[in-house]
């Protein structure tokens, strides 16, 4: 593992931003065109884990271990966020027998 | 070679969430994510973050996709009771995305910083350096943090819990 991780200087700061932005745009789609509310807590899940996968690298990139730090809290954090939101999601189809969110669309007024 | 490495793992996770977005089962759906998260636990044991491979690993694919599978199963769903936009919204959609996709890209050139990743330091992902770091500085924060999982905790039990009163 030491010999691999000594030879990744190769590999551009540019070439992982553009990984994580097109991961980050794969879960800004998938919530714009699923209707089904876990998928849309899974593609939340990918912009997520785009975003931790950056900080990481620009953590490595400027030799500073906060950014690491600042991954482990966002990963505490969606390990809330997914107990909670799918505690509702259980609770909304015990009430209307669908995750679909067009029935939740009263919510907006 | 081991750069073709990042470039191979970086093409299998995008696939990979891709397929999250487009399988028409959701069980399928969380398989792939969960082929997905394993691909970048391989990203942080390239960048040598080894404390966040393992975390990443066994929280992210051994907690919160069990958590996933488990509504699932719990809620019993089906291809057959899959919900789907209209094509319109499918591609409008899709058509936002690729704008944000352009215009990220499109500032990153402008910006043109491409200075390769070096690892200065060994040690830097390593759990005796992000410990003195967590229990110096963000010492604060990692006990909020903790709260902030207890309030999740009773929350989640409190939402999901059939209200026996009223029935």
């Amino acid at each position: 593992m030491e010999n691999l991780t000594t030879q990744m200087a190769g590999v551009p700061l540019n070439h992982y931003i553009y990984l994580s932005a097109i991961i980050f745009t794969i879960g800004v789609i998938g919530v714009l065109t699923r209707r089904n509310a876990i998928v849309i807590f899974m593609s939340v899940e990918l912009m997520l884990n785009a975003v931790n996968l950056l900080l990481t690298a620009f953590s490595v990139h400027s030799n500073d271990p906060s950014g690491q730090v600042f991954v482990f809290f966002i990963m505490a954090l969606a390990a809330a966020e997914v107990a909670v939101g799918l505690a509702i999601i259980v609770m909304v189809y015990r009430n209307t027998k669908s995750i679909d969110i067009n029935v939740l669309n009263r919510l907006k007024w | 070679m081991s750069t073709q490495v990042f470039y191979f793992v970086a093409t299998l996770s995008i696939i990979f969430s891709l397929m999250v977005i487009f399988a028409k089962n959701p069980i399928h759906s969380v398989l792939y994510l969960i082929l997905t998260f394993f691909t970048f636990t391989v990203h942080y044991v390239l960048l040598n973050a080894q404390f966040l491979a393992v975390v990443n690993f066994i929280v992210y694919m051994g907690a919160i996709m069990v958590l996933f599978l488990f509504v699932l199963m719990l809620l019993n769903l089906n291809k057959e009771t899959e919900p789907s936009k209209s094509p319109l919204i499918k591609i409008v959609g899709v058509i936002a995305g690729g704008c944000l996709i352009v215009t990220l890209i499109g500032s990153l050139k402008a910006a043109s910083i491409s200075s390769p990743l070096i690892l200065k330091n060994p040690g830097l992902g390593l759990v005796e350096n992000l410990g003195k770091e967590l229990f110096g500085p963000f010492l604060l924060p990692f006990e909020l943090s903790s709260l902030l999982l207890l309030a999740a905790m009773v929350g989640a039990v409190l939402l999901s819990k059939r209200d026996e009163v009223e029935a």
